[in-house]
């Protein structure tokens, strides 16, 4: 993964990204490997040792893990500060999120989302690199007014989770191959990537619960059906285009082996990947 | 390649090599063909001790697909039989999702049979007598054992694979059952879908040795992992 495409990918998010992140990125860099030395001593074992792994490793390689983790704290933030903004506005009752339930379980995925921020900025300056920053003000979540209501609309809150869960699956899932010389970086990605997936399950299930699918009739799963979202707005469809791929590595998986499996059950039981490129342009409105 | 695992000194890592460089259109076929070779060479191995006896997933990629394909054949199976003989009180929504997750692991499990060809482990013998199929408690239970097991066992995988191809079947495999994982968790408590994570907000990775060491009571033939990469 080169760098300048990453780079410039990000910019395509946030126009301000060189003059944010570039223009320190050499002044940081040293700085960050310093102050990630010392920060050695006070982290747990396991982390510690996927930092003295990548310590080990080529500088090239490093920039090429660090860049993908940006990316990926970029999208955690997305959701970190979404649902931030969802949370508080149930609390205070402008977003008619169910006490109970419902509430907790917003919560909870904030705080796991805000878990992931941190981690990865750990992970991003205690292996050299510079982890991008960003506020609750450099989010739009009305994707610049297709989704006008998202803090005051609970149906429409829910549908705007259950896509960003659904392509931060899809996102992760899609970088995995790009971790692979290092073994703890990666390992840790993939234990990201299933909460994500957890959630979205999750999500979906609230939704369901919910009601005011569309199109009408439509049945929303904890898994994907098809390229389906149960969402009534064209804004979401890339994040699920693509998963009603029913054919995995050359092999059929409708009725495969023999066994009654339908297209529909056939795209559910595998999750697809999307580029960078495409995770980009689906979450560049969502970016003010 | 940094690994150089051998069996009976033939240089696995050499085949590992020419797999990563076979096109898309051709590297599973190969697969069947190589896997079958290294599986064949595990087999004719006689200087392991008895304890490593019984069926050998192999070694490299391949040997990783069967360990797959062996956790399949677990789940599979268990959720045929939980669909076949419903837990009393099972109401339509239960029922209509618990057979899609029936379908999904039939899949997974039929994907890989077909992807291994000649080289996939035989049909397993498996052993559910500690499951009471009639109790709702027993079922779900059971289910989220194997779910987040499953979970665990891919994430833990990840890494003993050495094809991207590969990494990113796995990958599109772990994220349903970390959503069949939720939806099973939800419904023994709702809200407990994430339950269990680290303190950073991680699922949990097992290696194929912690993996066997639960799902092995469930397991009647003799498995040998021992071929299997580590690092």
């Amino acid at each position: 993964m080169k760098i300048e495409n990453i780079i410039n990918e990000i910019e395509s998010v946030d126009p301000e990204i060189f003059e944010r992140l570039d223009g320190r990125r050499n002044v940081m860099k040293n700085f960050a490997r310093f102050s990630g030395k010392i920060a050695l001593a006070s982290l747990p074992v396991a982390f510690g040792s996927m930092l003295s792994k990548a310590y080990g490793s080529p500088s090239g390689t490093n920039d090429a893990i660090t860049d993908v983790l940006n990316f990926a704290l970029t999208l955690e933030y997305l959701e970190s500060e979404f649902y931030k903004a969802g949370y508080a506005a149930g609390v205070a009752g402008t977003l008619a999120i169910p006490a109970g339930a419902p509430l907790n379980a917003i919560k909870t995925i904030r705080d796991h989302e805000n878990a992931h921020v941190n981690f990865l900025k750990t992970a991003i300056s205690s292996m050299g690199g510079t982890p991008v920053a960003f506020t609750a003000a450099s989010f739009d979540f009305t994707a610049k007014g297709n989704f006008a209501n998202v803090f005051t609309d609970y149906a429409l809150f829910l549908a705007v989770a259950q896509t960003f869960e659904d392509t931060g699956v899809r996102a992760y899932k899609g970088q995995a191959g790009n971790l692979m010389s290092n073994n703890d970086v990666l390992t840790a990605a993939l234990n990201i990537h299933s909460v994500e997936a957890r959630h979205a399950s999750h999500i979906r299930q609230m939704r369901k619960a919910n009601g005011g699918l569309v199109p009408a009739g439509v049945n929303v799963k904890p898994w994907i059906t098809l390229n389906q979202s149960g969402i009534g707005s064209t804004a979401v469809q890339a994040s699920y285009n693509g998963e009603e791929l029913t054919t995995q590595a050359m092999v059929s998986i409708i009725n495969v082996g023999g066994f009654a499996i339908s297209s529909s059950a056939a795209s559910e039981a595998f999750d697809e990947p999307l580029t960078k490129e495409q995770v980009v342009a689906i979450v560049t409105p969502f970016f003010a | 390649m940094p690994t150089k695992k051998t069996i009976d000194g033939q240089s696995v890592a050499e085949t590992e090599g020419n797999i990563k460089n076979l096109s898309r259109r051709n590297f599973l076929g190969y697969i069947g063909g190589a896997s079958a070779l290294l599986i064949t060479a595990a087999a004719c191995k006689k200087d392991d001790n008895s304890s490593n006896s019984g069926v050998n997933l192999g070694s490299g990629d391949p040997g990783i697909l069967n360990y797959a394909y062996a956790l399949e054949q677990i789940e599979a199976a268990f959720y045929t039989k939980v669909f076949e003989s419903p837990f009393s009180g099972i109401t339509a929504s239960e029922s209509a999702l618990l057979g899609d997750i029936r379908d999904h692991e039939v899949a997974h499990r039929e994907f890989f049979k077909a992807a291994l060809a000649g080289g996939a482990i035989p049909a397993l013998e498996l052993d559910f007598a500690s499951i009471n199929f009639g109790s709702r408690d027993s079922v779900l239970a059971t289910a989220k054992a194997f779910e987040d097991l499953g979970v665990s066992a891919y994430n833990g995988a990840g890494k003993l694979i050495t094809s991207p191809d590969y990494l990113l079947l796995a990958g599109k495999i772990v994220s349903v059952e970390a959503r069949h994982a939720a939806y099973i968790r939800d419904l023994i408590a709702p809200g407990t879908f994430a339950d269990g994570l680290d303190a950073n907000g991680l699922d949990m990775s097992r290696s194929p040795s912690e993996v066997f060491a639960i799902a092995g009571t469930y397991v009647k033939t003799k498995l040998n992992i021992s071929n299997l990469p580590t690092t």
